[in-house]
């Protein structure tokens, strides 16, 4: 004996049939991944080479397809390495913060009564601590680097997935197939599990997504002010702000370039998670 | 609502807002005691001190003591705003920061000047005008949401400061029309992620009021275009979003550290950040707890403004 879940078996458009401006963004992301996963392979310089003799070459010169900065270093293959950094330790908080943030909305939403009123109120209270600050007092306790403000924006952005998941999961479960498990004899948190979850997972990708996009920015603004990655190694903030003093000498391309990744891929980001949120609301109009 | 139910409800948020602090300021304090190693050389960073200095310090921050009554006599101190002395500048981060909030407090207001005023204006003409209007705010509004301030300020200097040379790349200037002119191109770059996030969201407050039944009553009614938008959709709209402004200029205290740094401001925000890569705890602790403090007093006295600001906000409502 089964029971049908309308929400999920809605019709799932192709690839094809989304809007244009969300193929662009998916292409993209896949582009900006791809080469960073692939940079040792495709990236035509090393990256830390540096050529004081070539500084600050403008887009375009020959073997140097983005020009290079000011110290002669390549800007194409260190956007390419920088993308391991940026990409990667915004997926490490979204990761820590959508299984915190599940595990703690769903426990809410389930247990409700004073467990779900002091969880609610713990997240609103980690909500109303800005990221950025929280992120910055890790930095001055630990010194520089990512990791500890990986972990402090995870906590940051863990009422961001669990409020959302909390709400959802309370509606869910007020849904009828819920009770007719229950009625089957089901335990609590086998339906919650098996069935509640699949059924709101849609918005915890979208969730997910738009904070992937402000935890790329908050551990991005970190670098870039000089307490984020260490060098040598680089992600893109800090390579704007090691390029900023040859803005002022009249050369902004080793600055401009990765500002304008940053800002694609985070475009990108938030026009796909809302892309997903959007669809996930149409679905729901639709049942 | 009687008295009564709105002191009650004055009550539990100023309350709300309290227990935040509080637990903020645990946190900042805590962060302290989380040190690896000796706290003491945390907070001295390395620099040399005599035994006595160290003691000093170490009672200064109750280090001596268990972490609850260390606790008390720090949030004692700061409450009689004796933040500590800063291990950098040997001032009193109280001075610090009094001194450098000229700067911030203005870089704050112009942006949320700018970002509420073309962030309204963008969203209500979009959402008025429809078609090729509203598809290009759409646009306008997904890239400015997306500009991370250092990524705006960038861009900014190499355009407007020196490519054109219209404005000066660092500095805070002197005088009121010098600084204005000078904290322009900060301004902007902070004000353009809030003004995307808001002429978004007030494009679709102000689209959804449009469809109301009683805006096509009111049309058929014979009332002109100005006065329905102004009577009937701006009034009605005003509410949520200014929740959002409320959240939006509070996220803004947190983006004068990035901005003031790369526009070379001294403000409160630089403060914090060199602070931070000096390790220069008492001032890290100071500046945070302000900003908190703040960022929550903002939020606060917004979801307070409310229900005098649109009468159908009931009270009880809000109090959740």
């Amino acid at each position: 004996m089964t029971l049908t879940i309308p929400a999920l078996r809605a019709r799932r458009p192709g690839f094809r049939r989304r809007p244009l401006g969300v193929r662009f963004a998916a292409a993209f992301l896949v582009l900006v991944a791809a080469t960073g996963l692939l940079a040792p392979v495709l990236a035509p310089h090393s990256p830390d080479t540096t050529s004081l003799l070539n500084s600050l070459a403008p887009p375009g010169t020959a073997g140097h397809l983005l020009g290079t900065d000011s110290a002669g270093r390549d800007v194409l293959s260190r956007l390419m390495y920088g993308a391991r950094f940026s990409l990667i330790a915004p997926l490490g908080v979204v990761l820590l913060a959508g299984v915190a943030g599940t595990a703690i909305g769903l426990l809410a939403a389930r247990a409700g009564g004073w467990v779900d009123a002091v969880l609610s109120r713990g997240m609103d209270i980690v909500f109303s601590f800005p990221s950025l600050l929280l992120a910055m007092l890790v930095v001055a306790v630990f010194g520089p680097g990512l990791t500890a403000p990986v972990c402090a924006l995870a906590v940051s952005y863990t009422p961001f997935v669990g409020r959302v998941v909390r709400n959802v999961a309370i509606q869910e479960g007020a849904r009828p197939y819920m009770e007719g498990y229950r009625v089957m004899g089901f335990g609590e948190a086998w339906v919650t599990l098996r069935h509640l979850l699949p059924n709101i997972a849609p918005v915890l990708v979208a969730q997910s997504a738009l904070s992937f996009g402000y935890a790329l920015v908050d551990l991005a603004s970190l670098s870039y002010l000089g307490l984020g990655v260490r060098p040598p190694d680089a992600d893109w903030g800090s390579m704007i702000s090691q390029a900023q003093s040859a803005i002022l000498q009249g050369s902004p391309w080793s600055a401009l370039a990765p500002g304008l990744v940053v800002l694609l891929t985070v475009v990108s980001v938030n026009v796909l998670g809302g892309h997903l949120g959007g669809s996930i609301g149409g679905k729901k109009e639709g049942t | 609502m009687t008295a009564r139910a709105l002191a009650a409800w004055l009550g539990k948020r100023a309350l709300g807002a309290v227990l935040t602090i509080v637990l903020a300021s645990v946190l900042i304090y805590g962060a302290l005691r989380l040190v690896p190693g000796d706290p003491v050389l945390a907070l001295t960073a390395g620099r040399r001190l005599t035994p006595d200095q160290i003691e000093a310090v170490r009672h200064r921050y109750g280090l001596d003591q268990g972490f609850v009554r260390g606790y008390l006599s720090w949030a004692g101190d700061a409450l009689r705003l004796d933040l500590g002395t800063s291990l950098n500048y040997q001032t009193g981060v109280s001075t610090l920061i009094s001194g450098r909030l000229g700067v911030s407090g203005l870089l704050i207001a112009y942006s949320a000047v700018l970002a509420v005023l073309f962030g309204s204006v963008v969203a209500l003409v979009s959402a008025v005008r429809g078609g090729l209007a509203d598809r290009a705010a759409t646009v306008l509004a997904s890239v400015t949401t997306a500009t991370p301030p250092f990524v705006a300020a960038i861009v900014l200097l190499s355009v407007f400061s020196v490519g054109l040379g219209w404005f000066p790349a660092t500095g805070a200037g002197t005088g009121l029309a010098d600084r204005l002119w000078h904290l322009t191109l900060p301004a902007v770059a902070m004000a353009t992620a809030t003004f995307g996030v808001l002429a978004r969201v007030g494009n679709a407050a102000f689209a959804e009021e449009l469809r109301r039944e009683h805006v096509e009553v009111a049309r058929s009614r014979g009332v002109g275009g100005a006065a329905v938008v102004r009577r009937h959709v701006v009034r009605n709209a005003l509410a949520p979003l200014l929740t959002v402004i409320g959240l939006l200029v509070a996220g803004l205290f947190v983006a004068t550290a990035i901005v003031e740094t790369a526009f070379g401001l001294d403000g409160v925000g630089s403060l914090l950040v060199s602070s931070v890569s000096r390790r220069d705890f008492p001032v890290v602790q100071g500046v945070g707890l302000v900003a908190v403090v703040l960022f929550v007093a903002v939020n606060t006295l917004t979801d307070l403004a409310l229900p005098f600001i649109d009468p159908r906000v009931t009270v009880g409502g809000l109090g959740r």
